[in-house]
């Protein structure tokens, strides 16, 4: 593709194969995802996820704005003006929001449409003359990028999409490695950073610059609202998973790049939108994780309040032949048969708890008598002490 | 401009449209906005888009009530799950919110993209659902709203007195015996109606701004709910009529941005000059000398 293709065949010695293009829209796309989730996981955990919506929208308007005035769609001044209006939307908000007059919520609301239908009545207006379309803004153009490539002489380097996410991948992950203690305090104890110095402000307004320059990259390969599903599905996926902030990093990582590549190849078969099918695995990977996880996960809450349940009933069950037993209605009381009227359980949830009791060794059952043994009067009374 | 308003049918139909949507939006939008679920709606409208393709898919047309219908069923999908993450998990609802948002939009795209490969062309114009278009509005799809959305004011009226309580005081409301999630849920559905009403002039992607800005700006006029409600629904219609007569005299300027940017510059305006809570007499009275007196 690209350069390549148009050699003609004795110049092709010193020219490296460019690369399958499926595999450079795998690659380029696994960089944006993993560039993505980075940030994200700083958002999540901060509870500004939907800041990460605002920013999306906003930087278009600082790439149409910057693109009038240098009239190049690749130059990098694009891509800084875009970043700093993401960096101003934030600004805005918060702005907003210390006044009082609005909540955050609200706040968020109102700017971001605001600065978006700005930017896409003018790409409508200019379209054109502009090389942005609204389909391309909400889309993103992956299939597109291997296409555009940086070359030196005859060597082809590889996509210029590739280098961009790559650059800002490596950047964020300079600044990551750098500032991963005051990051980590910031987020967890704004008010123990404050105390220490830390300046948590700069700090936030360092994750938003980095969050508005992976938007504007991203921006190109997957389309407005998708970064957000790689900056806000993945982190939170990895937030169910662990406790510690090293481990979410690289799972959420890890989320990005199997989101990039199933959704790929999702978007091969299917032969539709590669960002729309990215977006909706990593809905999956969170759903997966939503449902399965150790722990939090539905299906692990579920047993766990089973589980509660029937050690309770067992606790009751045990107290109960306590009280009685060795009295004159112990012999009724401690009826197997009779317990289900005593405890207003059904039958068959008693005759569980009896089974559950007599294979942990608890009670012993003789014609139906009930009898605690040695471990299930300690447990019992341990739990009437309230020690259990 | 304003003469086609009584003589054109097109311009007739539309306005009365985007009126409707003002309204409805600016009404329900309001208790959006005091319930602090001012981004609900965005992650709900977004929502949408999966249901207008997939309802298309099914019946084949593009009958108004059928897209409807299914937008509705996908937004309502789209709010229980967030309900749902919020309850059953430690994310907090900025991430349900973002993520509901960011992968049922993504599936939307993927259909829509899929569907526009077919060899028909029945499905030529479903993506004007992303930014409205409501040059495209028949009278169908005026009356399609019309039968949805002022059912919504009724049940707004009937239920005023507990959907007041419940956006200033849910405590207060379950303590008094009020059903409040049952209240939650016919909240919820009017915003379902009042973004299914918009799909067609505003497009899911803008459509949270209609919510929002009206109330954001009524709000800054009135301490009165009734007072703030009207005003948002009377600043709603007015933004739709303005927006669409301006999009429809410049040529390629699409309606919904349009339509947002009028209701934008509507709320700006009253947060910083509505009487009494305007920001520029705050300034105005911090900036005035302070005279001493001897």
């Amino acid at each position: 593709m690209g350069m390549a293709a148009e050699c003609p065949p004795d110049c092709y010695a010193p020219v490296m194969r460019p690369m399958n293009p499926l595999t450079d829209i795998v690659l380029i796309a696994s960089a944006t995802a993993v560039a993505c989730a980075l940030p994200g996981v700083f958002l999540v955990l901060r509870r500004v996820a939907m800041i990460s919506d605002a920013i999306t929208h906003t930087v278009l308007l600082g790439i149409v704005l910057a693109f009038f005035v240098v009239q190049d769609i690749r130059s990098p001044i694009l891509a800084v003006a875009a970043a700093g209006t993401g960096v101003a939307t934030v600004a805005l908000i918060e702005l907003l929001h210390r006044t009082g007059r609005i909540r955050e919520d609200a706040a968020i609301g109102l700017v971001f449409p605001f600065l978006f239908s700005i930017a896409v009545m003018l790409i409508a207006q200019y379209a054109g003359n502009v090389h942005l379309d609204v389909d391309a803004v909400l889309l993103g153009e992956l299939a597109f990028a291997p296409l555009d490539r940086y070359t030196l002489g005859n060597i082809d380097l590889g996509p210029r999409a590739l280098w961009l996410m790559g650059g800002i991948l490596g950047v964020s992950l300079l600044l990551l490695i750098m500032f991963y203690k005051e990051l980590k305090l910031a987020t967890f104890d704004a008010a123990l950073a404050a105390t220490l110095g830390f300046m948590p402000t700069a700090l936030h307004y360092g994750l938003m610059s980095v969050v508005s320059l992976t938007a504007v990259g991203a921006f190109n390969a997957v389309g407005s609202v998708l970064v957000v599903a790689l900056m806000v599905a993945p982190p939170a996926a990895a937030y169910l998973l662990t406790d510690r902030l090293s481990r979410m990093l690289a799972l959420s990582a890890a989320f990005g790049m199997l989101a990039a590549i199933l959704g790929c190849a999702a978007a091969f078969v299917l032969d539709t939108s590669i960002a729309g099918a990215m977006a909706v695995v990593t809905g999956l990977i969170f759903g997966m994780a939503w449902i399965f996880a150790p722990e939090r996960g539905l299906v692990a809450q579920a047993l766990r309040h089973a589980r509660q349940r029937q050690e309770f009933a067992q606790a009751m069950l045990l107290v109960h032949v306590l009280h009685h037993e060795r009295t004159p209605q112990g012999a009724v009381e401690c009826d197997a048969a009779h317990l289900n009227e005593h405890l207003c359980w059904d039958a068959s949830f008693t005759a569980h708890i009896l089974r559950r009791a007599e294979q942990q060794g608890l009670l012993q059952r003789q014609n139906s008598e009930i009898t605690l043994t040695e471990s299930g009067r300690r447990l019992a009374e341990q739990t009437l002490r309230g020690e259990r | 401009m304003f003469d086609d308003l009584f003589t054109d049918y097109t311009l007739r139909t539309v306005v009365l449209g985007s009126t409707l949507l003002g309204i409805v939006s600016g009404m329900v939008g309001a208790f959006a906005v005091l319930r602090r679920q001012s981004l609900l709606g965005d992650a709900m409208s977004h929502a949408a888009l999966p249901g207008i393709v997939l309802a298309f898919i099914v019946t084949g047309s593009r009958e108004p009530l059928a897209l409807m219908i299914g937008a509705a069923l996908a937004c309502w999908i789209g709010a229980l799950l967030v309900m749902s993450i919020v309850r059953t998990t430690r994310l907090k609802s900025d991430s349900a919110l973002g993520l509901i948002l960011a992968t049922f939009f993504g599936a939307g795209l993927v259909l829509l993209t899929w569907v526009q490969q077919w060899p028909t062309a029945a499905q030529a114009g479903l993506d004007r659902y992303l930014f409205g278009q409501t040059a495209t509005l028949l009278e169908r799809d005026v009356i399609a709203m019309a039968i949805i959305g002022l059912p919504t004011l009724l049940i707004l009226a009937l239920f005023w007195k507990e959907c007041a309580i419940l956006a200033f005081d849910p405590d207060f409301a379950s303590t008094i015996g009020l059903p409040v999630r049952l209240l939650d849920v016919l909240l919820t559905s009017l915003l379902v109606v009042a973004i299914i009403i918009g799909l067609q002039t505003v497009g899911v992607v803008l459509m949270s701004a209609m919510l929002v800005a009206p109330a954001a700006a009524a709000r800054q006029w009135t301490d009165r709910l009734g007072v703030m409600v009207a005003l948002s629904g009377l600043f709603g219609a007015s933004a739709g009529v303005v927006g669409t007569l301006l999009s429809g005299a410049v040529a390629r300027l699409p309606t919904g941005p349009m339509i947002v940017v009028c209701i934008s510059v509507l709320a700006f305006a009253s947060l910083l000059l509505a009487p009494r809570r305007g920001l520029v007499w705050a300034w105005l009275r911090n900036a005035r000398p302070i005279v001493m007196h001897r």
